[in-house]
């Protein structure tokens, strides 16, 4: 038996939240002594191949149609619904992206199978079945659980363990073609592109996160926030109480109904560290909070901590940061 | 435009989280209940497209009879009627969720002239399962797009343009209407509840029905937390007098640069 992967493209390889999923269905494979198939959808891209070799992938399906020119949700499920009845899969597993998850929903619905979204870890159970580890409240909590229904459907946490194990140069995968048959119905919805004007720094991707919270006391505060993450390269973002309050755009929430950020340094001004806002914060390598109350539950996730208003220390940090530059101006 | 928004009960999460001595639920005993923040503002889109267009806004949950506070309190911020699919204390799974939806919606429409749009929140805050919107649309034979952020109706074509962001890229979607779409917070920002729509609320009638309850393939073994940040943070020092340490401990991480 296989375990399938949807793999999806960011630039000229998968997308990290791919690999992740490959990771985890990798090691489903393993736990059932079964191979490991890649699926995209269109003409592999390039360099996709040499990259899925070293990930142990030994084949790979293309799934192509005249038809099928961009992103079309129930589409692509009915394709992977068309795969699944070819070649029998033990699992099928996509990264928990809004197309992964969106895909899955639908192969979910036209198979009538029960999706299990947002896992970390699977593995093959004893009493057959998966036995899984997944998210609940966007990873603020975890359930153990079986899936008990085959083939699997799994969706993977876009921030699940990163494979452990190096690309390392493979054989290509072998590609196999697949021509799903699709009617107007699987059709009627699909995405048209637009450019997004602007080029804002990615809240997703910054290295450097300041995050203000309800501390920063209001729209006009967030200056010298603004001010820091511009000296250390970096990004701001805010809590859901500024975003509900109006006081910044919904864009630049951390949380779980916001973005989920993973820097190097995660600077949290005036936050408090509720669960919601923790969910998106999680994967920072060091947090430090500076909050007045010593007692914010802030205090016990950060890894550092300076007891204080950020209407005084943040104005003070920049100006010691600024003071402390070689080449002032 | 008669819309249907489909809501769901979960606790009121703040600092900390805490489970059943059973390790199978969250313990809800000293916290409130709210509607996920995606479903808050969905109501919040119904009930503008509604002030716009005209039409109603029916506000469905399924849930333990209490969740009528939920629908209650998404009267009170317009919607105009209120279904309570009742549950029996079981946890329901997303198929069986969807066929409850499916089953009331289907049952309207024979009534009446069924609803033209169908919204949800993009996931619930506590399961995150990412398919109940899909799994209804499917059942009802409706077009689906979920994840949005920007909708925008047209009565006259009958049908509607909804937009997302994915990976740079804005994801544009035109939908014949009826259709079911599933939104984010950031579409809108939810209005407060108004006194005279929270008395409304208080007195609405609400439809109350109990539909049947299926077992899934998915078995809970239990609930934990995860291991991870759970530890004082090292105190670098008090108010401005901190700085200095600040700006070393920026520099270690190699952030100055």
């Amino acid at each position: 038996m296989t375990v399938l992967c949807l793999v999806e493209p960011d630039g000229a390889g998968p997308a990290d939240a791919s690999l992740r999923a490959l990771a985890l269905a990798r090691s489903l494979a393993e736990s059932g002594n079964e191979d490991l198939a890649a699926v995209v959808v269109g003409e592999p891209w390039p360099g996709v191949l040499a990259a899925l070799a070293g990930y142990g992938v030994t084949d790979l399906h293309a799934i192509s149609s005249p038809r099928l020119t961009g992103y079309a949700p129930a589409a692509w499920g009915r394709s992977l619904a068309g795969l699944i009845a070819a070649t029998s899969p033990s699992a099928v597993l996509a990264a928990a992206t809004d197309h992964g998850s969106e895909v899955m929903a639908h192969l979910g619905a036209i198979t009538g199978l029960d999706v299990v979204a947002n896992c970390v870890a699977a593995s093959t159970a004893r009493s057959g079945g998966c036995q899984l580890v997944r998210y609940r409240w966007a990873g603020s909590l975890l359930e153990d659980a079986i899936l008990a229904t085959s083939p699997a459907l799994l969706t993977v946490a876009t921030d699940a363990p990163a494979p452990d194990w190096a690309s390392a140069p493979g054989e290509d995968p072998t590609v196999h073609a697949y021509e799903p048959d699709l009617t107007e119905v699987d059709l009627l919805v699909q995405a048209t592109e637009a450019a997004i004007g602007g080029g804002v720094a990615s809240l997703a991707t910054a290295r450097v996160v300041v995050g203000g919270g309800r501390g920063v006391g209001g729209p006009d505060g967030f200056g010298p926030l603004e001010e820091l993450a511009r000296l250390l390269g970096g990004a701001v973002g805010v809590s859901r109480v500024v975003t509900s309050e109006g006081w910044r755009p919904h864009r630049q929430q951390v949380g779980q109904t916001g973005t989920k950020i993973a820097p190097e340094l995660y600077l949290a001004c005036g936050i408090s560290g509720a669960i919601q806002h923790m969910a998106g914060c999680q994967a920072a390598k060091h947090i430090v909070a500076i909050n007045t109350d010593p007692d914010a539950p802030i205090i016990s996730r950060a890894d550092y901590a300076v007891i204080g208003d950020v209407n005084q220390v943040i104005p003070a940090l920049v100006t010691a940061i600024e003071d402390g530059r070689p080449n002032r101006g | 435009m008669e819309i249907l928004v489909c809501v769901k009960r979960v606790p009121t999460v703040g600092g900390t989280m805490a489970l059943t001595e059973d390790g199978q639920r969250v313990d809800t005993r000293m916290s409130g209940f709210t509607v996920s923040p995606h479903e808050e503002c969905a109501v919040e889109e119904a009930v503008r497209i509604v002030e716009r267009l005209g039409g109603s806004v029916t506000v469905l949950t399924l849930g333990p009879p209490d969740a009528a506070d939920q629908v209650r309190d998404m009267l009170a911020l317009g919607a105009n009627h209120g279904v309570v699919l009742e549950s029996d204390g079981k946890e329901w799974g997303p198929l069986a969720t969807a066929k409850a939806i499916e089953s009331s919606v289907a049952r309207r429409s024979q009534l009446s002239s069924g609803y033209d749009l169908l919204l949800f929140g993009n996931e619930a805050a506590d399961t995150g399962d990412y398919q109940v919107p899909v799994r209804v649309a499917h059942a009802l034979g409706l077009p689906c797009v979920t994840g949005i952020k920007h909708l925008e109706i047209s009565a006259e074509e009958n049908k509607l343009r909804a937009r997302r962001e994915y990976r740079g890229v804005e994801e544009v979607f035109e939908l014949p209407l009826p259709a079911v779409v599933s939104v984010k917070e950031g579409i809108n920002l939810p209005r407060y509840p108004s006194l005279p729509g929270r008395l409304r609320a208080k007195r609405a009638a609400l439809e109350r029905l109990s539909p049947a309850w299926h077992a899934e393939g998915v078995r809970t073994l239990g609930l934990r937390l995860p291991e991870g940040r759970q530890h004082r943070a090292q105190v670098l020092g008090t108010g401005v007098d901190a700085v200095p340490a600040l700006v070393s401990l920026l520099d270690e991480l190699g952030v100055l640069s």
